[in-house]
């Protein structure tokens, strides 16, 4: 499977044009295709997994030898696909490619069982390099060099192929009771698959040019999406500035990669790109440059703080859209692509030597300054969009401070929790129809019992309540941030930030739980009569609560478990190549673990004292100048969206378009008329002072030279232009005559 | 058949459509649906032999001249009767042959007042001729012949068929381009008379060959001599493209042109620019090229951002496609201008998927203006629900249109802002990568025109003016017309190599004499 995985993206893509062909007439309008294909990538999704834990526990022999060859030839990174290459270069078709393949796939199976058993005794102590398995076909050539599509699998890639398809299989079944009776019900599953076959096809990118093309067609169906319900206003605005945003961040991403493509020796191929970072072939000026250009692009895909401001206004959309795309995977591209690119990223920012880094700061930024966004929101699907900026600051920060496991695995579990969270919030609106918890929920526990149990999965998991996923996951961070970085210091700046961010994060969740759940039904969630929903939309929820309660354990810190169950997740996910750094894991500190966990607690404490005791300064907004200004900073969104929308946007599309239309309409094109003018006027004069005048009297009766040049453009203008065209060329020859002469 | 196509392919191609003009000269104009027939047979004639020659063109040799036909054409001065085609311009000679014979299918029910179908079936004819004619013609005083060609019947098509300020348009088009073409002359006798006679069956005469020429290179010529030519060829060529500052006469010229002639200005035409400086100015003048590139460059990036930002003050929807070319045309410029094999294989790439995206787009706001009977986009909306394919397709062609990836526009824009980041030998490699990162933000300004443009067409609801009435939908001549340019949009952006592998070939060899790259 592992050689075969160009598959997985190929179905969901070949199942949104089956839903946009013939969707509409299918008894479930296409959503039957959809489910179909993404279950099937699901499956073969896991055995891509299984393909690869067991290429882990038995590298084939082939690996060792061509570790060498990977790094000598620079370009042409051997591995087991070599043997692959050969035949699928030159089809056309993948799927004859595939088949003439099967056979030397088999024996390479083989090959590698049989070699298995002398890795495992050497002990899993020891550091053994596990290839990744590439295949790739000529998608262009372009002077003479190949440019090439293909698939990259390695533990990083494997790993999201399961969760991307996971989530979104569970968000379409979901999505068959959510959507139900939607006016646009084929085109959304149609824009689900497009969807699902893009993050594929970006995470099992074999080259950056492809990891391009991916990360913008999970911008159009995020566009598509968010822009569902388009005939009101809001949603598109909130679609287009999703997609302006990105594109923003995009200027980045093209330099970003333009520059490693020249820097690699014309190559877009990631492994390439990382070998030669690691191993000091590229400047470090051109890595450092090029990380911060890719960082742009990170800002904005992955909602870090400055450009994050689409992700919040993304929730236009309809909720599982929300739980798929703005909270468990498109969004976590940008994390996923500085955990491809990290050779670039560790060289270029040295993670590993410093103490502070851009990385590191933005994610931090993020984390703190996102949940406290979340801290004012009355809309439900707003505070989780929040705190999914504030986790993506966390797993930003994470790769910053070198700990790329940790960043991986948060993404694991945060896009488990989150989509549980999501899907909860649109279980919890699915007959209101709203999602302010401030007027139109309260009291939901004990009409939406089920909804309620797994929102609270979901949420500890979130604020890391020990033992459940956000924790280990969470603790791996700050783990990271307090022991990696130059000299044993840690990132001490993000240590504070990250554990501070814990208490944010208990603090709004804890309202928003005592808002839905707790008191008396308000507004909406009064008027209906309520219910927990159909098995639809509560399996789904149960299984990712189950997810959320128990994903943690796959990466147990060694301190806690026994060997052979400790640090799967690290083992299996995180790259022993030479295209990922060396980089030094954190180990499992009980101390950082049980303090963070009580600021965490202390969050949730002061959040329930002030909400369900009524303890604290309560309408201090009102009464205090200071509190009430930073209550209205929070409420701006600090500002951003006015700088954005009515600053930057409005004055490019107004003032500044205008006075370029108005220089192009007076200035230019004037510039045009007055000369044509000029030519008019001239030769009138011509022709009625000389012609006329002087030409004409002297030469009395001779119409031979009447026609002088204002008359030419008299009959130019009257459509004559064959007479004008012909005194043109004659001018011109008579100025290349002049020209001749002078230059020869 | 490969022995007739051998001798006969582009000259077939080039004159079919006359043969086509003179059959419908001999129908009495009455007879509306025969001269649609006609016009429609001549034009699929010459698409099919199109893919004749496409399909016996030999891809391992785009650098050759293929189908070479080298006959005396007037003996006095030397200039012959050279056709030929490569790698450079099958492409673009396959998109014209596609092209036309969709405007046609399109027109069947649409044609624009005044209403003369065999006047207006027979200048798209003649156009067919002069743009099939430029592409194939090897020689330059033939080439000049069939660039000047083209612009009578469009300058009939906008004066006679076109909006209320036709009269206007359609002269500051032809005084405009001829105001280049003269300049243009100026620099073909100035290569004429300077470059070394070549011997002609006996007898020493200067040529006009290109073939010829471009082997000359402009060796032995003065710098500041070769620099005054590339700018005669400059002009003629930057007017048509069109370049900022030359780039007014094309608004005016689209707005007011029927949609048939903005769809072929915008395919084919702008390209006779694009592709004659990939074909004549800089191979034969490679060293005046490499002091001109930074100038090509600069304007290149500035139309990109200009353009982009003529179009957000845009309230007219045709008037903003026909800006938006002027932006597109930037990034073709700039990918030419590097000098490089991978920037001018973008640009051409480039020059297909603008034709096809730009086409598709002058299509739709033609069939807007159609059912709407205005194109103020103030007064437009809602055209999803009144209109869903049509909707749809503008949404298709708006996201082709902004460089999507997996569509043919992001195969023309990426490669040539990638390819600025190291330019050829010579150039000023600051100064290109600053081109690089303004054309980058240009894709910014792109997606801001066009999804604005989309979300007040398209989206929301209808205005009140058009609320509740029937807006017709898609007919079947725009499914037969528009169905194979969308599949086409989606093919090539698939698969791009289908293009690249055609022009690489060629491009290098075209690019030898420039250092580096």
């Amino acid at each position: 499977m592992l050689t075969h995985a160009w598959i997985i993206p190929a179905i969901p893509a070949l199942s949104f044009v089956i839903i946009l062909a013939f969707g509409k007439k299918l008894p479930r309008g296409g959503s039957e295709v959809g489910i179909a294909a993404v279950a099937i990538c699901f499956v073969l999704a896991l055995a891509v997994g299984a393909g690869w834990i067991d290429r882990v526990n038995h590298p084939p022999e082939a690996s060792h030898g061509e570790v060498a060859t990977a790094t000598a030839e620079g370009d042409s990174h051997g591995t087991e696909a070599t043997a692959a290459e050969g035949e699928a270069d030159g089809h056309g078709t993948e799927a004859t490619a595939a088949e003439g393949e099967a056979d030397s796939h088999g024996t390479e199976a083989t090959a590698a069982e049989g070699e298995g058993e002398g890795h495992s005794a050497e002990g899993e102590g020891e550091h053994h390099v596990t290839e990744p398995v590439v295949r790739h076909i000529t998608w262009f050539q372009n002077q003479g060099i190949d440019i090439k599509v293909g698939t990259l699998i390695d533990g990083l890639s494997a790993i999201l192929l399961v969760v991307v398809t996971l989530i979104s299989l569970l968000v379409h079944v979901f999505s068959t009771d959510y959507v139900a009776g939607d006016r646009r019900y084929t085109h959304y599953f149609a824009f689900l698959s497009l969807f699902t076959a893009s993050m594929l096809f970006f995470v099992v990118a074999e080259n950056t040019l492809q990891m391009i093309v991916g990360w913008e067609l999970v911008g159009l169906c995020s566009f598509g999406l968010i822009g569902h319900w388009w005939e009101e206003k809001p949603n598109s605005d909130a679609a287009l500035k999703a997609f302006l945003t990105n594109r923003v961040g995009d200027v980045g991403l093209l330099c970003g990669v333009i520059i490693l493509y020249f820097a690699a020796g014309r190559t877009f191929d990631t492994i390439t790109i990382n070998t030669m970072a690691n191993s000091g072939e590229i400047r470090h000026f051109l890595l450092l440059v090029a990380s911060l250009s890719l960082m742009t692009a990170v800002m904005s895909k992955s909602g870090q703080f400055i450009l994050h401001t689409w992700l919040p206004d993304a929730m236009a959309g309809p909720t599982p859209v929300s739980a798929l795309i703005h909270a468990a995977t498109m969004v976590v591209a940008g994390v996923f692509m500085i955990a491809r690119l990290y050779g670039v990223f560790f060289n270029g920012l040295s993670i590993g030597t410093a103490n502070i880094n851009a990385l590191a700061v933005v994610g931090s930024i993020t984390l703190l300054f996102g949940g406290l966004l979340a801290f004012v929101q009355s809309d439900i699907k707003k505070v989780l969009a929040y705190s999914t900026v504030s986790q993506l600051g966390y797993m930003v920060m994470a790769l910053g401070v070198g700990a790329w496991t940790a960043a991986i695995f948060h993404l694991f579990t945060h896009a488990i929790f989150k989509a549980c969270l999501f899907l909860g919030s649109g279980s919890l609106a699915h007959h209101i129809h709203s999602f302010d918890m401030k007027k139109d929920m309260g009291g939901m526990k004990k009409v939406m019992p089920w909804t309620y149990r797994t929102f609270i999965a979901g949420t500890a998991a979130l604020v890391a309540f020990p033992l459940t996923a956000g924790f280990w996951s969470k603790d791996e961070i700050l783990a990271g941030a307090m022991q990696l970085g130059g000299g044993g210091d840690g990132y001490p700046l993000m240590l504070i930030m990250g554990t501070l961010g814990a208490a944010v994060t208990g603090a709004y969740m804890t309202r928003a739980i005592w808002y839905v759940f707790e008191g008396e039904p308000r507004g909406k969630s009064a008027e209906h009569e309520l219910h927990e929903n159909g098995p639809r939309i509560v399996v789904p929820l149960m299984i990712l609560a189950v997810g959320a309660l128990v994903a943690g354990f796959v990466n147990l810190p060694e301190a806690l478990a026994p060997e052979s169950i400790a640090l799967r997740f690290e083992h299996f996910v995180e790259p022993t190549a030479a295209y990922f750094p060396e980089i030094s894991h954190p180990e499992f500190s009980l101390p950082l673990a049980i303090i963070s966990t009580l600021i965490g607690f202390l969050g949730i404490g002061l959040a329930y004292a002030w909400y369900w005791k009524g303890v604290g300064f309560h309408g201090i907004t009102e009464r205090n100048r200071y509190a009430r200004a930073g209550y209205k900073v929070l409420e701006n969104k600090y500002g951003l969206d006015i700088l954005y929308t009515d600053i930057i946007a409005g004055t490019t599309k107004g003032p500044i378009a205008r006075a370029a239309y108005w220089f192009n309409q007076n200035v230019i094109d004037g510039l045009v008329n007055l000369v044509a003018d000029t030519a008019r006027t001239t030769g009138a004069w011509v022709y009625r002072y000389i012609d006329q005048g002087v030409v004409d009297t002297v030469v009395k009766g001779s119409g031979g030279v009447a026609e002088g040049s204002g008359e030419v453009l008299r009959k130019a203008q009257t459509g004559k232009v064959q007479a004008y065209g012909a005194y043109l060329f004659l001018g011109a020859a008579v100025l290349a005559a002049i020209f001749v002469v002078i230059a020869s | 058949m490969k022995d007739l196509l051998n001798g006969w392919g582009p000259t077939a191609a080039v004159f079919l459509p006359l043969v086509g003009v003179a059959v419908m000269l001999a129908i009495p104009k009455s007879e509306e649906t025969l001269h649609k027939v006609v016009a429609l047979a001549t034009s699929l004639a010459v698409f099919v032999v199109g893919v004749g020659m496409l399909a016996e063109f030999d891809y391992d040799k785009t650098a050759e001249m293929q189908f070479f036909v080298n006959k005396t054409w007037i003996e006095m001065i030397n200039s012959r009767y050279i056709v030929g085609i490569d790698g450079i311009s099958l492409p673009l000679i396959a998109l014209t042959v596609f092209v036309v014979p969709l405007v046609i299918i399109y027109s069947w029910n649409h044609f624009p007042e005044p209403h003369n179908p065999k006047a207006f079936l027979i200048l798209i004819l003649v156009l067919e001729t002069g743009m099939v004619g430029t592409f194939v013609a090897q020689d330059l005083l033939l080439f000049f012949v069939f660039f000047e060609l083209v612009l009578l019947p469009m300058y009939f098509m906008i004066g006679v068929y076109g909006g209320e300020d036709r009269k206007y348009a359609s002269l500051k088009f032809f005084l405009y381009t001829a105001f280049g073409s003269a300049l243009m002359i100026v620099a073909i006798l100035a290569t004429y008379f300077l470059s070394p006679k070549v011997n002609v069956g006996g007898e020493m005469m200067h040529t006009f060959s290109m073939i010829e020429l471009s082997k000359w290179g402009g060796a032995g010529l003065a710098k500041g001599t070769a620099v005054l030519i590339f700018g005669g060829f400059f002009m003629g060529f930057g007017i048509k493209v069109p370049m900022f500052p030359f780039h007014t006469w094309l608004p005016d010229a689209h707005t007011q042109a029927p949609t048939q002639g903005s769809v072929i200005l915008a395919a084919v035409l702008l390209k006779l620019g694009t592709y004659g400086f990939v074909r004549i100015a800089i191979p034969i003048l490679p060293v005046a090229a490499v002091e001109w590139a930074p100038v090509i460059g600069a304007l290149a990036v500035i139309g990109i951002i200009y353009g982009a930002l003529g179009c957000l003050a845009q309230t007219d929807m045709k008037r903003l496609i026909a800006f938006s070319s002027v932006a597109h045309m930037g990034y073709v410029m700039l990918g030419i201008a590097t000098l490089t094999p991978f920037g001018t294989n973008a640009a051409i790439f480039g020059m297909v998927a603008h034709g096809l995206i730009t086409g598709m787009l002058f299509f739709l706001a033609g069939t807007v203006k159609d059912r709407y009977h205005t194109l103020e986009i103030k007064r437009l909306g809602g055209l999803l629900l009144q209109a869903p394919r049509m909707g749809w397709l503008l949404a298709f062609s708006c996201m082709a249109s902004l460089g999507l990836p997996g569509l043919a526009g992001f195969w023309g824009e990426f490669p040539a802002i990638l390819s600025a980041y190291e330019p050829a030998e010579g150039l000023s490699v600051p100064l290109f990568r600053f081109f690089m990162v303004v054309a980058a933000i240009g894709t910014v300004f792109a997606a801001g025109y066009l999804l604005w443009l989309l979300q007040r067409v398209a989206f929301g609801t209808p205005t009140e003016e058009f609320e509740g009435k029937h807006i017709h939908d898609m007919h079947l001549t725009d499914y037969l017309a528009w169905s194979p340019m969308v599949a086409l949009i989606v093919i090539l952006g698939v698969y791009p190599n289908l293009l690249f592998k055609i022009t690489d070939g060629a491009v290098v060899h075209s690019l030898s004499q420039i250092a580096g790259g």
